[in-house]
């Protein structure tokens, strides 16, 4: 046991040191690394663009579609390094982590050569279209209508939580093409062109307060039957695809850890109370249960074995630490937490925002119940939950 | 990156296993459980000396398999799976461990190949009532030659031949080497929540010792010999949480109710990726126990106070939701559910109660993250 790189390892990881200490300043907190203004746009696919001229975008690809060919480890090593560096990342993940993997997958040829290399080099943006407001956690639940007319469909609905949306220049879009069939069934994926007309994205207003999510609308929108990703009727294979590869980006913790509140207590002079103590305790456990986890997973990576399915435990953790950890954080301020200042309270009231934020992050990309129905269901092998709307018509199902 | 057990170590984890599995059934725990007269299982003790565990992290020049400290760890967690009713952690991980540590070479000569032959049993006295044992608040004393005073309850004190015990010495602590065979001891087998683990009292009545360590070091040394006991045990803990996990999900696919398997209500299905949650938790935090144990790392104080208390916390939630699961037959003295709750119990006592090694956690933390 030891954390030490392999040879191989090793000399990757100096390869890409070597080439993000020559195009980027190291991390000093100054810059955004998230954000969807124009700015921060224009530096994220500029970064990307040198990212896959010196082939570190998108490492396990393989080099027909622009990737290095290179291992899952190596991935690893590489997202390791580019985050001790100030490296605007984020609105390429999802178009190069989900939508692109998919038109490899089921798209033509002529999909494969118009779309992959664009997309890798960060000329263009992809976003995903499938929640809908009544199809979350159920997302094979959506309405919005694709109907054939000629060599085109012709889409009507509403999708909402899309990351993106606004500067997205194409996205995958699940639709129903056939209520008649079961839920599962009449589905149907597409590629769509976010420019064109009756395409409208309207910023969510989160309960957060932010507006970093949308809503987007299609009205009348004409796609062409060649813009399909497999067949009438598959979408959900397609989509299934896609959703797999969402499980393995999600799981960071966005916010304020156990180390940050440990600091924040000893300024208030909490650090003594033993109940306080109890919980950092608990805390550090937890936290640093899934960074250990990660090892694990690297370490199977590293030995190019398929890791476990331990890694499903991710944001089961690191959401509800998130929510703990702020709501804490607040009381310890007694009746002074409620403020919300980010001028004048402690920590820019990193613990006040972050307790706002971290509602969503229990729910996005997978809810706690969803994912431990997944970790029953797939990993310990227990039976799926009853389901009152198999075999039957997606339009007779009730709805509410 | 390197962070799971080797190849080897996966091997003698699966042969462990596999013996256990067919050597030390719960029928042979119950064995200990059912009978009053047994302190542990002989048959089970014998084979395991056979196997040459009790010497496996012991260095070869002391008659052991020199094997190493992760090698101990993977063997502990079968030991706990399997609940062997036989005085291993109180040999092994407490007395040749502390003997490894703070023995003279006088004493590792002559003790630790008795330990690995199985010739001679030792075991850890600490605790004397209520609350956990302050090196510099004890009633039983040494004075350089003999130790006066009582310890209860002392884990495996009925079956061991040898102590080592915490005793006050002048103003400080030391530790005490006794021969529970010679004069001055007596032991009184006492009724425990966990009676396949024996617990004695025992009295010392100017029973000769010798110390292990300086005189009144003992503080410094019962917590180093308490971090090294710590992740061992929590390796235990790992097994017994996962064998519950592995129990509840067996029977939430067997067990109808309302016409299907109980393991697809949700109530259950949550429940029991809790478990596994909790359980994965424990599972990185004590390997990374046993790389500090097993490098001598200057982590290690927070690695075995996390490992230990991530396995706590998962062994006793998986025990008692694993009766949870079973229903009624789970509060059955024929169903083996109430094995592990009462082991679960034991070895989260055991060593220091969480509470204990949270304040352990914390102070090695601020030690770390001085302002």
């Amino acid at each position: 046991m030891d954390f030490n790189d392999t040879p191989e390892e090793a000399e990757f990881r100096a390869e890409a040191r070597a080439f993000l200490e020559k195009h980027l300043k190291p991390k000093d907190g100054s810059s955004p690394r998230r954000g969807s203004g124009e700015d921060f746009l224009k530096r994220a696919k500029e970064w990307q663009k040198t990212k896959a001229e010196g082939g570190f975008a998108q490492i396990t690809w393989p080099k027909e579609w622009g990737g290095r060919g290179g291992t899952s480890m190596q991935q690893v090593v590489w997202n390791q390094e580019e985050g001790k560096f100030d490296a605007p990342v984020g609105p390429f993940a999802i178009g190069l982590g989900m939508c692109v993997p998919t038109v490899i997958a089921f798209g033509s040829d002529e999909h494969k050569k118009r779309y992959v290399e664009k997309a890798l080099r960060g000329e263009e943006i992809w976003c995903q279209l499938f929640s809908e407001p009544a199809a979350g956690s159920d997302v094979a639940g959506v309405k919005t209508r694709a109907i054939k007319d000629g060599d085109e469909w012709v889409i009507n609905g509403q999708k909402v939580w899309t990351t993106g949306a606004h500067y997205s220049d194409y996205g995958i879009l699940l639709t129903r093409t056939d209520p008649k069939a079961p839920k599962h069934k009449g589905l149907t994926m597409f590629i769509v062109d976010m420019k064109q007309k009756g395409v409208e994205a309207k910023p969510i207003h989160q309960a957060s307060g932010g507006r970093e999510f949308n809503e987007v609308y299609f009205t009348d929108v004409r796609i062409p039957d060649s813009d399909r990703l497999g067949d009438v009727g598959a979408g959900w294979k397609v989509a299934l695809v896609t959703l797999m590869n969402e499980r393995l980006a999600v799981g960071g913790s966005p916010g304020p850890d156990w180390k940050e509140i440990m600091d924040y207590a000893r300024g208030t002079g909490t650090l003594t109370d033993q109940a306080f103590r109890e919980k950092l305790a608990d805390w550090y456990v937890a936290a640093q249960g899934y960074s250990l986890t990660k090892f694990r997973t690297q370490t199977a990576l590293s030995r190019g074995e398929t890791p476990g399915p331990e890694n499903s435990i991710g944001k089961i953790i690191t959401a509800n630490q998130l929510q703990d950890i702020c709501n804490s954080a607040i009381e310890m301020q007694d009746h002074y937490g409620i403020m919300n200042d980010t001028e004048t309270m402690p920590a820019n009231a990193l613990f006040q925002q972050s307790f706002m934020w971290a509602p969503g992050l229990r729910i996005a990309g997978g809810t706690d119940e969803i994912l431990k129905n997944i970790i029953a269901e797939r990993v310990l092998g227990l039976p799926q939950d009853v389901r009152v709307d198999k075999d039957v018509p997606f339009e007779s199902l009730k709805q509410g | 990156m390197n962070f799971d057990f080797s190849e080897d170590q996966k091997f003698l984890a699966n042969e462990a296993r596999k013996f256990l599995s067919a050597q030390c059934t719960t029928a042979h725990v119950r064995e200990v459980l059912d009978d009053a007269q047994k302190s542990h299982h002989e048959g089970v003790w014998k084979q395991v000396v056979e196997m040459g565990w009790l010497g496996a992290a012991i260095p070869e020049e002391y008659g052991g398999l020199g094997l190493g400290m992760l090698e101990l760890c993977v063997i502990a967690e079968e030991m706990g799976r399997a609940l062997a009713p036989v005085p291993f952690a109180s040999s092994v991980y407490f007395f040749a461990e502390a003997l490894k540590i703070a023995g003279s070479e006088d004493q590792k000569t002559e003790l630790l190949p008795k330990v690995a032959s199985g010739e001679i049993i030792g075991c850890y006295a600490a605790s004397e009532g209520p609350g956990n044992p302050d090196p510099a608040k004890l009633s039983v004393t040494f004075d350089g030659s003999k130790v006066s005073g009582t310890k209860i309850p002392v884990t495996d004190g009925d079956v061991a031949t040898h102590a080592i015990v915490l005793a006050k010495e002048g103003s400080g602590a030391s530790l005490v080497l006794v021969d529970l065979n010679g004069a001055g001891v007596t032991r009184t087998p006492v009724q425990t929540l966990e009676p396949t683990r024996s617990h004695a009292e025992i009295k010392f009545d100017g029973a000769p010792g010798t110390r292990i360590g300086a005189a009144g070091e003992a503080g410094d040394l019962n917590d180093e010999i308490l971090n090294r006991a710590a992740v061992l045990l929590a390796f235990e803990q790992l097994g017994g949480a996962d064998r519950c996990l592995e129990m509840a999900t067996e029977y939430a696919k067997e067990r109808y109710a309302f016409g299907r398997p109980i393991g697809g209500n949700q109530a259950i299905k949550h429940k029991l990726a809790e478990m596994y949650v909790k359980n994965q938790v424990a599972r990185s935090n004590c390997y990374y126990g046993a790389w500090a144990l097993s490098t001598d790392a200057s982590e290690l104080p927070e690695a075995a106070a996390a490992s230990r208390l991530a396995a706590s916390e998962a062994y006793w939630f998986a025990s008692k939701e694993n009766i949870q699961a079973h229903g009624g037959m789970g509060f059955t003295w024929e169903v083996d559910c109430h094995l592990f709750y009462r082991r679960a119990k034991l070895l989260a006592v055991q060593a220091g109660a969480p509470k204990v090694w949270k304040e352990k956690l914390v102070s090695a933390l601020e030690r770390k993250n001085a302002a």
